[in-house]
């Protein structure tokens, strides 16, 4: 099957015209790449998705905590809040934050995770799928082929624009974490490819120009709550997109424009822990008091 | 590129390039000394110095060293692993000029004397470059199957072993040499493509220019 990953649009467009979801021929097409029977395939995602619902249940502990002491412990308020009925918005979206803290919070404690796509974004991925599971009746099957639409949009996002901070800021990040996952959504929701493409577009266009700026060159803070904050705008984006509303701007164009913008983003935005949140005074003190001076090691003698 | 680098890898947080990948630069390192080292001294660099601790880089490299997959829930107590294993570690910043921000220099002693010096630096996402070996350059990646012949610099010394390779039906997919000196003992590092069995290691080492040969795994 012919499926290169370079636009969005045109795997959108083949699903359209198989008249089958995209996580059908994406899985069809990555058995034939890798020279494996499709079930093996499946086999293998289907143990990445277990090791994320064992990361969204550990990452609820409320003694954990991260080394640094900076993060941990807020998955187990935010899942104290939702069961007790405090949650503003309620079980699907509470219970989404709650996951994607947990996942996030875990990777801070060097808990087991699965980078989707990097670790620093590793809870909004499984938030988003683990919420439809469990939330809103989605076999777990569905959403282990669900992990292969995500990828899919990953894989076009990779080869167009970038995953890494580093190289575009948190919206490469997290932006694509939360396209990734909004994408999933609306398939699981039953909706058409073109709505796929709407909410991919849509998740990525709200968190255009967001920067990398970890306190102390370390993945806890802002990461953690941009996680949560990356699986709300999943929601948001997949919610529009099943409404009808679509993307004034086409998904392949947003993904460029993102590079773009990646591209013009100052070094000291670029996950250096030079500027933004890791250059305020706070930031500055946490940096000294957590690693010193120099940072971490004493000079060789 | 397929779907299992975008949806993984699996691994022990927080960082895939400050722990996953530094994991991956002990276990190469552990697989080029040939056992597991009784000594250890860690220099770090850059960014590896100065954020290393908060991303338990420390942790990840002597996990790798005692064997231990990035994947491994064990890495979090590494350093206490290491010293029940008897393994002494020391960790110091270092600064090394035109290195890349994330690497580590690695000075390991085995239980019989064996000693060797690893640079090696991740690159992101989890990959890594092995960059020297006792004060050599090399290039490995520690993704395909490597050979890593320690040979005399004389002539037909590639072409020996590039033959044995072949009479084996083995494809090289990335190859590099350097020498200390004109004459004296080279390296040469040779990616394979497939399955590679450890009887190509008797192949090689039987060749009359070669001296020393590693067979290093994927890692």
């Amino acid at each position: 099957m012919q499926l290169d990953y370079t636009s969005l649009a045109a795997l959108l467009a083949a699903a359209e015209a198989a008249g089958r979801p995209l996580s059908e021929l994406v899985l069809a097409q990555q058995a034939e790449e890798l020279e494996l029977p499709p079930e093996q395939v499946y086999d293998r995602m289907a143990r990445r998705y277990g090791v994320m619902a064992e990361s969204a249940v550990q990452g609820c502990d409320p003694a954990l905590r991260s080394a640094s002491g900076l993060t941990g412990g807020g998955a187990a308020k935010m899942k104290a809040a939702v069961e007790a009925g405090r949650s503003l918005t309620g079980p699907v979206l509470g219970g989404a934050l709650t996951r994607a803290l947990a996942v996030s919070e875990l990777n801070a404690a060097m808990g087991r995770i699965v980078a989707a796509p990097t670790a620093g974004s590793c809870g909004i991925l499984p938030a988003a799928l683990l919420t439809m599971e469990q939330e809103k009746g989605c076999s777990r099957h569905a959403c282990v082929m669900a992990l292969f639409t995500a990828s899919a949009v990953g894989m076009v996002i990779a080869r167009n624009a970038c995953l890494a901070g580093a190289q575009g800021g948190c919206q490469a990040e997290c932006g694509s974490a939360a396209a990734m996952a909004a994408a999933a959504i609306v398939e699981l929701a039953g909706g058409a490819p073109a709505q796929v493409g709407d909410a991919v577009a849509i998740a990525l266009k709200n968190v255009l120009g967001l920067v990398c700026d970890p306190v102390a060159g370390l993945v806890e803070v802002p990461c953690v709550k941009r996680n949560a904050a990356g699986v709300a705008g999943a929601f948001v984006a997949a919610e529009l997109a099943l409404a009808g509303i679509p993307s004034a701007i086409p998904p392949d164009e947003v993904i460029a424009a993102m590079k773009k913008v990646g591209d013009a983003m100052a070094p000291a935005l670029k996950e250096t822990a030079e500027g933004g949140l890791a250059a305020t005074p706070t930031a500055c003190r946490l940096r000294r008091q957590l690693l010193g001076r120099d940072g971490g090691w004493e000079p060789r003698p | 590129m397929n779907v299992f680098d975008i949806v993984g890898p699996v691994m022990i947080g927080p960082s895939s390039s400050h722990t996953a990948g530094a994991a991956r630069i002990g276990a190469v390192a552990r697989a080029l000394l040939g056992s597991q080292p009784v000594e250890a001294r860690i220099e770090l660099h850059g960014s590896f110095a100065r954020t290393g601790r908060g991303h338990g880089t420390d942790k990840a490299l002597v996990g790798g060293l005692l064997g231990f997959a990035p994947d491994d829930t064990r890495l979090r107590d590494a350093l206490a692993l290491a010293a029940r294993q008897g393994m002494a570690v020391r960790i110091a910043a270092v600064d090394l000029p035109d290195a890349h921000p994330n690497t580590a220099r690695l000075y390991l002693r085995a239980a019989g004397g064996r000693t060797l010096e690893v640079q090696g630096c991740s690159v992101g996402g989890g990959s890594i470059r092995i960059t020297g070996m006792d004060g050599m350059e090399v290039l490995l990646t520690g993704e395909s199957p490597t050979l890593i012949v320690v040979h005399r610099d004389e002539p037909g010394a590639i072409a020996a072993v590039t033959e044995a390779l072949a009479g084996r039906r083995l494809n090289i997919s990335g190859f590099r040499l350097d020498r200390q000196k004109r004459g004296g003992n080279a390296v040469m590092v040779l990616e394979l493509d497939g399955a590679v069995g450890p009887e190509v290691t008797g192949t090689v080492r039987a060749l009359p220019q070669v001296l020393h040969v590693t067979l290093l795994q994927p890692v």
